[in-house]
C-alpha cells in the first residue's frame, strides 16, 4: 500500500485550518436574513474557535483570572497532544504559521545557495521567544492580558479585522464602483454579478473604518516581509505561543532519528526547514524548535532521516540563559507596575474609555481582554476601535466605543457572544436590559452617561428646532426628555422650541444621542464613562453605589 | 557610454525625434489638462420628480377605515374598500412598498410597521399582476437587524416582493426641487418605479407630537437627514411634494403613544386594531392625528402648507369615507 507522503498531508492540513480560520473570520459579522424574522440574534458559527483552542490564551487568562474562561478549555486538545508530539501544532494548524510558510517558500535574492543553508541553522536569537514568554506571563500572573499583543491569533484576527480585510473592502468596491458605472452595459452586467458574487462572502455592508488600521496593518506587512529575509522568523524568534509549545514538547514521545551512516553531509535537509532546527548530521537535533513539517524527511535523499516515537538519539533541549531568563522575570514584573502607576488606570479616568456591553470593570477587563479585535469585527455598527490613549500604555488595542462612528445597538450583544476571554463577559439581550419587553426588572448594562454642550446645541444656542438625540434615544421611557422653551432668535423674534435635557437615572450610554446630533464635527450631545454599570466608584449618583 | 563614438546622424535623428515626441506628447497633455481645470464640484444631481397617483374617481371612496384582529385582514379589506387593488396596481407595474423599517425593534413594540400588513399588500399587489414589488427602507439603527427583527423581510419576502437593504453605494444625487431641501441622496429604488404605496405606522414624535404618513418618506433619503428637523414642517411638505404616492395606507394596529419614534416598552403600546387608506397624503394624516392623538390641524403646520402646495385636503371630514368593522 502507498502512503500519501507526509509533506503532502501537512499541506492539506495547514489550507484545511488556513481556510477554517477565514471562513470563521468573514463570519464574524451579522449579514441578516430575510427568511427569518429571529428576534434573538447571534453568530451561527464558533467564530472564536481558534482562541479556544489557543494554550497560551488559555494559559494567560487562567493566571490572570485565576479561572478559565468558557470554552478556554478546548486548548487541552492542543497542549495534551503536544506533550507526546511536539510542536505539530504550528507546522500543521497554526493560520499564521500558514502564512508565514506561504511568503517564506517565496523565491528571494537573500536565501539563495549557501546563505539559504546557513540561515536555516539553529541560531541563539531564536530564544528570544522563550524570553517574551516568560515575560508576557509573569504580567498574566500579575493581571495582565498583554499576552494578546503578540499571542499569534490575536495577532492575526486583529491584523486582518482591522486593517487588511477593511483595505480589501474598500479596494473592491472601488473596483466594482468603476465596473457598474462603465459606459458599456456589458462591463456593468459583469460588475452587477461580481458585486452580486462578492457580496454574498467578502463585502462589507457599510465600509469599516478602524482607527490605527494603518499601523496594525504595515507591521503585519513587515512581518510577513520578514520572511523573504529568514523563513519564519515570527514563528522562530518572536511567537509566545510557539515558545509555550516548544517548551511542552520537552517531553514528547516523537522526536527526529538522524541516521549517521546514510548522511553524506549534502544538507539538503536545511533548504525547506521551518523551524531551524537542525536536522543537519553532527549536531544534536532542537526538538523545541521543530515544527514537524516533514520537509527534512522529504528531502533527505538517502532517507536518512525519520521521525520515530520514543527515539535513543540525544536531542538539545532550549538552552536558556539565566541572566536572560531573569531579564524576561524582571520585566514582566516590572511592567505591570510601570503600566499601572501612571494615572490613567484608577485614579484619573479616560472620561473617552467607553467599554462594550458586558465588560468586566477595568482591573478585570485589561487582565482578561487579549487585544484580539473580535468584538471590533463583529461589531455592527463599527463602533468598537483599538484604543490608543484613551485606556493607557497598557490597554493599547483594547475595545472602546466611539459614538460618532457608531454608536452600541440597543438589542445587539454580539460583541459578548465573540469576546473568547471573557473581558467582555457574555450577555444576553435581555441581560443587557435596553429594549424590556417588561420593564423595570433588569438593571440595564450602561456604558456611561451623555451630557450636553449647550453652547453648540440647536435649540440652547441657537434658536432652531432639532431634538434628534431624543428621537433616537432607544430607552422607556427616554432619558433625552424635552422642555418648551421661548427663545429669542437674531432677528429678535420670540420662538416657540424643544430644549433636550438628560436625566441619568436613565441613560445607558448607548451613543445613539452622540451619533444622530447634526452638528457634525464636534456634537452638542457627548457621553463619557461616568455611570457606567460595570464600574462601583465611576458614578455620579448616590444610589448607584450600592453596586 | 561607448556607443555615442559610433552614433551616426540617422540614429542621432531618430534619437532626437523620439525626445521631441515625448516633449511633444508631454505639452499636449499638459495644454489639455491645463484647460480641463475646473474647481471641482460634486456633480450634478438628477431631478427625478415623479407623481405615483391614479387618475380620481368621483364615484370611488377616499378614506378606508378598518378595524379588527388580523392586520392581513385590515389591509385586505381596506384595499377592498378603496375600490380594490386593480384601481391602483396595473398589470406590469413596478411598486414600491414603503414602510417603517427605521428601528431594531420587534412587531410588538410598535416601531415599525406590521409585517403583516406590508405581507398583505405585497401579495395583492402581485394578484394584480404586478411586474415586481419592492419592500425597501433606509433604516435609522443597524439595517439588517431592523429588516430582521422588524419581520417585514421575512413577511415581505414570502409574499414574493423583492427586498433591498439600503446599500450605502446606491444612493443618488436628486434635486428634490422643494422650498427647503433641494439636491439630497434618495436611495436609488425610488427613483424608478410605477407606483408607490406608503405603509407608514402610527407613532409618538418628541418633536410634532405624533409621525405619520408624510414623515415617512425620510426613509428614502441618505445623507444628513438629521438636519431635517431644523425646518421640519417645511421639509416634510417638501418631500410629500417630491413622491405622490399612490396610495397610503396607515397602520393603527398598534400604536406607540409614547417615547416615540423608537418606544421599545410595550406599556407604550396602545392596541387600536385599526387601519386608515386613502389616496390623499394630507387627509390621512389629518384623520389620525385627531383620532389617535386628538391633535387639531392647527397644531400640526406642515398639514396646512402641504393643502396649501395642492398635495391633499386637511379637512378629512369631506372625503368620502368608509368605515368597517370586521367582526
Amino acid at each position: 500500500m502507498h502512503l500519501p507522503k507526509p509533506t503532502r498531508l501537512r499541506l492539506i492540513s495547514q489550507i484545511f485550518f488556513f481556510m477554517l480560520f477565514v471562513f470563521l473570520l468573514l463570519n464574524t459579522e451579522f449579514r441578516g436574513s430575510f427568511s427569518s424574522s429571529q428576534p434573538d440574534i447571534h453568530l451561527f458559527y464558533p467564530v472564536s474557535l481558534f482562541f479556544q483552542l489557543d494554550p497560551l490564551i488559555g494559559l494567560s487568562n487562567a493566571l490572570a483570572s485565576h479561572a478559565l474562561y468558557r470554552g478556554l478549555l478546548w486548548s487541552l486538545t492542543i497542549i495534551i497532544p503536544t506533550l507526546f508530539l511536539g510542536r505539530f501544532f504550528c507546522g500543521w494548524i497554526c493560520p499564521l504559521g500558514s502564512i508565514h510558510h506561504f511568503f517564506s517558500s517565496w523565491k528571494s535574492e537573500r536565501k539563495r545557495g549557501k546563505q539559504l543553508l546557513e540561515s536555516n541553522r539553529y541560531k541563539r536569537w531564536q530564544t528570544a521567544k522563550y524570553y517574551l514568554l516568560i515575560g508576557i506571563l509573569v504580567a498574566a500572573l500579575s493581571g495582565s492580558g498583554i499576552a494578546g499583543w503578540l499571542d499569534p491569533f490575536s495577532f492575526l484576527v486583529r491584523s486582518m479585522s482591522l486593517s487588511v480585510l477593511p483595505s480589501t473592502n474598500y479596494a473592491l468596491q472601488a473596483s466594482l464602483g468603476w465596473l457598474e458605472h462603465c459606459r458599456f452595459v456589458v462591463v456593468q452586467n459583469i460588475g452587477g454579478a461580481l458585486h452580486f458574487i462578492l457580496g454574498a462572502a467578502l463585502l462589507n455592508f457599510k465600509q469599516p473604518y478602524f482607527r490605527q488600521g494603518v499601523w496594525i496593518g504595515l507591521l503585519f506587512i513587515f512581518l510577513v516581509l520578514l520572511n523573504f529575509r529568514i523563513t519564519r522568523f515570527w514563528c522562530r524568534a518572536l511567537c509566545p505561543l510557539g515558545a509555550l509549545l516548544g517548551i511542552a514538547s520537552r517531553w514528547s514521545v516523537l522526536g527526529l532519528v538522524k541516521n549517521p551512516e546514510h548522511c553524506n553531509d549534502c544538507n539538503r535537509c536545511l533548504l525547506r526547514c521551518q523551524g531551524g532546527d537542525d536536522p543537519i548530521g553532527g549536531v544534536p537535533w532542537h526538538r523545541p524548535e521543530c515544527h514537524l513539517c516533514m520537509n527534512c524527511v522529504d528531502e533527505c535523499p538517502e532517507k536518512g532521516l525519520q521521525f520515530q516515537f520514543f527515539p535513543v538519539q540525544k536531542v538539545a533541549e532550549t538552552n536558556l540563559q539565566r541572566r536572560k531568563v531573569l531579564t524576561g522575570l524582571a520585566a514582566g514584573a516590572a511592567l505591570v507596575p510601570v503600566m499601572r502607576s501612571t494615572p490613567g488606570f484608577a485614579a484619573e479616568r479616560h472620561e473617552r474609555l467607553l467599554r462594550p456591553p458586558g465588560s468586566v470593570d477595568e482591573e478585570f477587563f485589561l487582565s482578561r481582554c487579549v487585544r484580539c479585535g473580535e468584538c471590533m469585527k463583529v461589531c455592527p455598527n463599527n463602533a468598537l476601535q483599538p484604543a490608543l490613549t484613551e485606556a493607557g500604555t497598557e490597554g493599547i488595542w483594547t475595545p472602546v466605543l466611539v459614538p460618532r462612528l457608531g454608536y452600541c445597538e440597543t438589542s445587539c450583544v454580539l460583541c459578548s457572544q465573540v469576546c473568547p476571554t471573557g473581558a467582555i463577559w457574555e450577555i444576553t439581550p435581555k441581560e443587557k436590559g435596553w429594549a424590556v419587553e417588561n420593564s423595570g426588572a433588569v438593571k440595564p448594562a450602561r456604558l456611561g452617561t451623555a451630557f450636553y454642550d449647550r453652547g453648540r446645541c440647536l435649540p440652547w444656542a441657537m434658536a432652531t428646532d432639532c431634538i434628534v438625540c431624543e428621537e433616537w434615544c432607544p430607552t422607556s421611557p427616554k432619558a433625552v426628555y424635552l422642555r418648551p422653551a421661548e427663545v429669542i432668535d437674531a432677528a429678535g423674534n420670540v420662538k416657540q422650541v424643544k430644549q433636550p435635557y438628560l436625566d441619568p437615572s436613565r441613560c445607558v450610554g448607548c451613543g445613539a444621542c452622540e451619533h444622530a446630533c447634526p452638528v457634525q464635527d464636534r456634537p452638542a450631545v457627548y457621553v463619557t464613562s461616568v455611570g457606567e454599570s460595570r464600574s462601583r466608584s465611576n458614578q455620579i449618583l448616590l444610589n448607584r453605589r450600592k453596586g | 557610454m561607448d556607443t555615442e563614438k559610433n552614433l551616426n546622424r540617422r540614429e542621432a535623428l531618430l534619437r532626437l525625434l523620439r525626445v521631441a515626441g515625448v516633449g511633444a506628447g508631454a505639452a499636449g497633455l499638459g495644454i489639455w489638462l491645463n484647460a480641463r481645470s475646473q474647481r471641482p464640484e460634486v456633480a450634478l444631481a438628477l431631478s427625478a420628480k415623479r407623481g405615483h397617483t391614479v387618475a380620481a374617481n368621483p364615484s370611488l371612496t377616499e378614506m378606508a377605515i378598518v378595524q379588527g384582529d388580523d392586520p392581513s385582514l385590515l389591509a385586505r379589506h381596506a384595499i377592498e374598500e378603496m375600490g380594490g387593488i386593480r384601481r391602483f396596481i396595473a398589470r406590469g407595474d413596478v411598486v414600491l412598498v414603503k414602510p417603517n423599517i427605521g428601528w431594531d425593534r420587534t412587531p410588538e413594540q410598535a416601531a415599525n410597521t406590521n409585517p403583516d400588513v406590508v405581507a398583505e399588500i405585497v401579495r395583492q399587489s402581485l394578484d394584480a399582476e404586478a411586474k415586481k414589488v419592492i419592500v425597501t427602507d433606509v433604516s435609522c439603527n443597524e439595517p439588517r437587524r431592523c429588516f430582521q427583527r422588524s419581520g417585514i423581510a421575512e413577511a415581505a419576502q414570502r409574499a414574493g416582493a423583492e427586498i433591498i437593504l439600503p446599500d450605502p453605494s446606491k444612493f443618488k444625487e436628486v434635486d428634490l426641487g422643494g422650498e427647503v431641501l433641494r439636491v439630497w441622496p434618495v436611495f436609488e429604488p425610488f427613483l424608478n418605479v410605477d407606483k408607490v404605496v406608503n405603509v407608514p405606522i402610527a407613532k409618538h414624535h418628541g418633536l410634532t407630537g405624533c409621525t405619520l404618513g408624510m414623515k415617512n418618506w425620510y426613509g428614502m433619503l441618505g445623507g444628513q437627514r438629521n438636519q431635517l428637523h431644523q425646518k421640519i414642517h417645511e421639509s416634510l411638505v417638501d418631500l410629500a411634494d417630491f413622491v405622490r404616492p399612490t396610495l397610503t395606507v396607515t397602520d393603527c394596529y398598534r400604536v406607540l403613544l409614547r417615547n416615540g419614534p423608537t418606544g421599545g416598552n410595550l406599556e407604550d403600546v396602545l392596541l387600536k386594531k385599526t387601519l386608515v387608506a386613502s389616496t390623499d397624503p394630507v387627509a390621512i394624516d389629518a384623520y389620525v392625528a385627531k383620532a389617535v392623538w386628538n391633535l387639531e390641524v392647527d397644531e400640526l403646520p406642515y398639514l396646512k402648507i402641504a393643502a396649501k402646495r395642492g398635495l391633499g385636503t386637511f379637512a378629512f371630514e369631506k372625503l368620502r369615507t368608509q368605515v368597517k368593522q370586521l367582526s
